[in-house]
């Protein structure tokens, strides 16, 4: 069936991190003016509910609209504060301090130019920058550096991109290399994967549903294992909970970041995390989402402390392909959805704001009565991060970064 | 698509089309192909393979000595310049003689390791490209029907399966008893090689005696089965009967050591009476004559027939079509091809549902032959087998794995984590769609298309599919 055709070439894979001491002679992304920026991006693959992780408080619609599972500043566990207006999901106080000493800002109610409601091609217009699902094999990301190349502005053996993940994400792939990293933990499957199996069994195979079902209740009851160690890569000495998440999200990202921050090292990265399509049981403020975000927060706590001296010229973009329902659904969780968020963290970013040209949550104001109405393009914000940060002409974002962009201008000030 | 999950190794491309419209005849057709590995012409024979594990044994040894009488050495000439501390000194001359030994050791490395990966890869690989894999499930079967385990003999385990399963897993039960019984790695595993009569040369010079352990397990597993009539006599006087059964011992000569020889000065001698039946031969011919009439004992029949059924059909068969499969074994004087025809041949074998649960290592080859990749990683793949309980050629007892779901259905937690984990990395390869229209014939629950359908991810979608009901049952 021939179906290795179709792997990622032009790539190198890594065996281990003894491999990038081969690259002490690589020269790195250096800039006339004397600066030496790292740009990440991380993918949540899923569609992150944008209002579960950062919740308009101010809003006047807010609670009637989610109700009891509205987040609020004085819910149980409380939402930490952003501004007048927003508040941010209780798992993230790694992201509550950056955002309060200036080190991230949030986007809300942004989306990209996709408009239908398919991961697989919401993710790759957000991964590919063109308009439509299915039009190019190359990611922005991957294009952003090509043109810096060709510009002159760097040198081209210097241009190295990193793929972290078995599958290079999208975003990164492309004609300019990509060297590529995979976690040596093996990441459990979500929460979502495993209520999804377990609403198959029980329609399908009663006895496979009870075993999994214990699986699962012992996973909630969490903890450490009785022997072993609680970071090992033995799956069976670990439970299958929120905490092997975190470790993986951990490791994965600790990970990029410490490549990213070596002189000699790959000066962009992607990585992706799954897990994010919380139609059943979504849990903002105790359970899957929680867990998640929780894991997330750790995973920028990671990127921060081992990016150590560069971090100051460090830009982690945070995105996902769509946001998800605002009102909740009969499982008490979200479906589908358009608007949502995207966090930006870093010390190269000028921080400390929720920047959101705020649409409203009455039925009228949502997209088809039902999604949060996107009014930022996420392009925008991309490009903004790319022209002023990583220095790529504006044409050239435009036209071959994210081609038709022409309209969308990109957002001025985010690096400070 | 019942065929192929309950008699082959799962649907993979290509599956549906040599199906046809005969699955029955499609399956007896392929046990007219041959059952060679011709990939393993260039693998060691087991003789080959004991050798070299035994060579590097010695070497390593040898090296290990060397390296702590140095180290002694050095210590006593360098000792009256140190420390006067005599206890002191004495704990840093043995931690470095055992640094040295340790470092010597690895020098050597065991090459019983990369032999089993090799094997492993071969065998996994014709399960991946068979285009139905029932020949295949037999070679499975009875491999761990006559199991032996790596963990005691790495080194043989692939060969001995090529050697004496596969070879006679289409042909009579009789010769692929011999074969096995017969085989080094059999004898090793179930301590024959210690096993001397009190009355021959070497138990009467070395004052040693008979381990029975042989001839129990081949009454109780490999023939008429536990509680079938024999006695605590009949094995002993079969243990004496197999005494002589052992290997030529590695080492005197470079091109031979490692393969079965009779050695009349372990044998006890004289005639023997095993189940009623008295043995008067003085020579290997004596076992051979008791296993001839294993083979053909009408429990024997029965306890193989039992277990093929088992195995493939239910864990509670159905009673008619272990009758008719003992039958075809007793009329065609064991021929396992004919037993394996009536099998498929019975509409008993076809009529129930689909209650048996995969093993894990029928299960993993399942999932990696629906994408249509045909090479595997062998440490990769037998790791998944051995976490999920079911390490190759690894059993824990003679017995061999369990075949029914009680056994198993705990795992299924577990199976999670190796289907998540493979589904990410073929991810870029796999479409479950295609998967499903394509490999499946769309012959799949509706519920299971949905949840794929829906799902947040291919890697999710590709899970789902894996660990679907459709996918761990047959």
């Amino acid at each position: 069936m021939g179906l290795d055709r179709h792997l990622p070439t032009r790539r190198e894979l890594l065996a281990g991190s003894g491999a990038l001491f081969a690259w002490s002679q690589m020269p790195r992304i250096a800039r006339a003016e004397g600066r030496d920026p790292r740009l990440l991006v991380v993918i949540l693959r899923g569609a992150l509910d944008g209002l579960g992780a950062v919740a308009p408080v101010g809003d006047p619609d807010w609670i009637s609209l989610r109700g009891d599972r509205a987040l609020l500043l004085d819910g149980k566990p409380p939402a930490l504060p952003l501004d007048s207006f927003f508040a941010l999901n209780p798992a993230m106080p790694n992201l509550h301090r950056l955002y309060k000493s200036g080190k991230a800002a949030i986007v809300h109610a942004t989306a990209t130019p996709y408009r239908e409601r398919s991961h697989f091609d919401g993710q790759d217009v957000l991964e590919s920058g063109f308009t439509r699902p299915g039009a190019t094999a190359s990611g922005w990301l991957n294009r952003a550096l090509l043109a810096m190349e060709s510009g002159g502005s760097v040198d081209p053996r210097g241009s190295r991109a990193l793929g972290i993940g078995s599958v290079t994400p999208l975003v990164v792939r492309g004609s300019a290399p990509v060297m590529t990293w995979v976690p040596q933990k093996l990441l459990p499957a979500s929460q979502d994967t495993q209520n999804r199996l377990l609403d198959l069994y029980q329609h399908t195979d009663p006895k496979l549903a009870t075993v999994l079902q214990a699986r699962m209740k012992l996973a909630s009851l969490g903890g450490a294992p009785a022997t072993g160690d609680p970071m090992s890569d033995d799956p069976t000495l670990m439970p299958p909970g929120a905490a092997r998440v975190r470790a993986y999200f951990t490791e994965a990202a600790g990970t990029a970041a410490r490549y990213l921050a070596k002189p000699d090292g790959p000066r962009v990265g992607a990585m992706g995390f799954v897990g994010w399509d919380t139609h059943i049981a979504e849990g903002a403020a105790s359970g899957q989402l929680y867990n998640l975000l929780g894991a997330l927060d750790g995973a920028f706590a990671a990127i921060e402390s081992n990016m150590g001296d560069v971090w100051h010229e460090t830009v982690v973009a945070v995105v996902t392909e769509f946001g998800r329902t605002a009102r909740i659904n009969g499982t008490q969780g979200t479906d589908h959805g358009t608007g949502t968020v995207a966090f930006l963290i870093g010390g190269g970013l000028a921080g400390g704001r929720v920047i959101a040209d705020w649409p409203g949550l009455k039925p009228a104001q949502l997209l088809e009565d039902r999604d949060l109405k996107p009014t930022t393009d996420l392009r925008a914000v991309l490009k903004g991060l790319l022209r002023d940060h990583l220095r790529v002409e504006e044409k050239v974002l435009a036209e071959t970064v994210f081609p038709g962009s022409i309209e969308i201008k990109p957002m001025g000030g985010l690096v400070g | 698509m019942l065929a192929l999950h309950r008699f082959g190794m799962g649907p993979r491309p290509g599956s549906i089309a040599a199906m046809g419209t005969d699955p029955r005849g499609a399956l007896i057709a392929e046990l007219d192909r041959p059952l060679v590995l011709t990939a393993a012409a260039s693998l060691p024979t087991s003789a080959k393979a004991f050798r070299t594990v035994a060579d590097a044994n010695a070497r390593r040894t040898a090296r290990v000595k060397q390296a702590q009488q140095q180290a002694r050495k050095q210590m006593a000439a360098a000792a009256p310049a140190m420390s006067e501390d005599q206890a002191q000194a004495q704990g840093q001359d043995k931690d470095a003689a055992e640094m040295a030994a340790k470092q010597a050791a690895e020098a050597v490395p065991d090459p019983g390791r990369p032999m089993y990966l090799q094997e492993a890869k071969l065998r996994t690989e014709a399960a991946l490209v068979a285009d139905i894999g029932f020949a295949e499930r037999l070679v499975w079967f009875w491999s761990n029907h006559f199991c032996v385990s790596a963990n005691k003999i790495q080194s043989m385990s692939g060969a001995y399966e090529r050697e004496a399963v596969r070879a006679n897993t289409l042909g009579r039960f009789v010769d692929l008893l011999l074969a096995v019984e017969g085989h080094p790695a059999m004898l090793f595993y179930l301590d024959n090689l210690e096993s001397m009569g009190a009355n021959s040369i070497a138990g009467i010079n070395r004052s040693r005696g008979l381990n029975e352990n042989i001839a129990r397990e081949i009454m109780e597993l490999h023939t008429l089965g536990v509680r079938t009539g024999y006695t605590q006599d009949d094995v002993i006087s079969f243990a004496n009967v197999m005494t002589g059964w052992t290997l030529v011992p590695p080492g005197d000569n470079p091109e031979h050591g490692g393969e079965f020889t009779f050695n009349p000065r372990l044998h006890e001698p004289g005639g023997q009476t095993v189940l009623g039946k008295r043995y008067e031969q003085e020579d290997a011919e004596q076992g051979r004559a008791v296993l001839r009439d294993l083979a053909a004992h009408p429990a024997t029949a029965t306890h193989v027939a039992t277990k093929l059924a088992r195995h493939f059909v239910a864990d509670e068969p159905p009673p008619g079509l272990i009758a008719q499969m003992a039958k075809t074994f007793r009329d065609t004087e064991g021929d396992l091809k004919q037993v394996a025809i009536a099998m498929v041949s019975s509409d008993d074998a076809w009529r129930g549902p689909r209650s048996k649960l995969k093993r894990p290592g029928e299960w993993g080859v399942g999932m990696v032959r629906a994408t249509g990749i045909t090479t595997v990683d062998p440490d990769r793949f037998t790791g998944g087998q051995a976490l999920l309980g079911e390490a190759l050629w690894r059993p824990s007892a003679p017995k061999g794995y369990p075949d029914d779901e009680a056994s198993w259905i705990d795992g299924v937690g577990r199976r999670l984590d190796i289907a998540n984990n493979f589904a990410e990395r073929i991810t870029g390869m796999a479409d479950p769609q295609i998967i499903i229209e394509d490999v499946f014939a769309s012959e799949i629950a509706p519920e299971v298309k949905q949840a794929v359908g829906r799902a947040e991810s291919r890697q999710q979608a590709l899970a789902l599919l894996f660990m679907s009901a459709d996918f761990q049952r047959r």
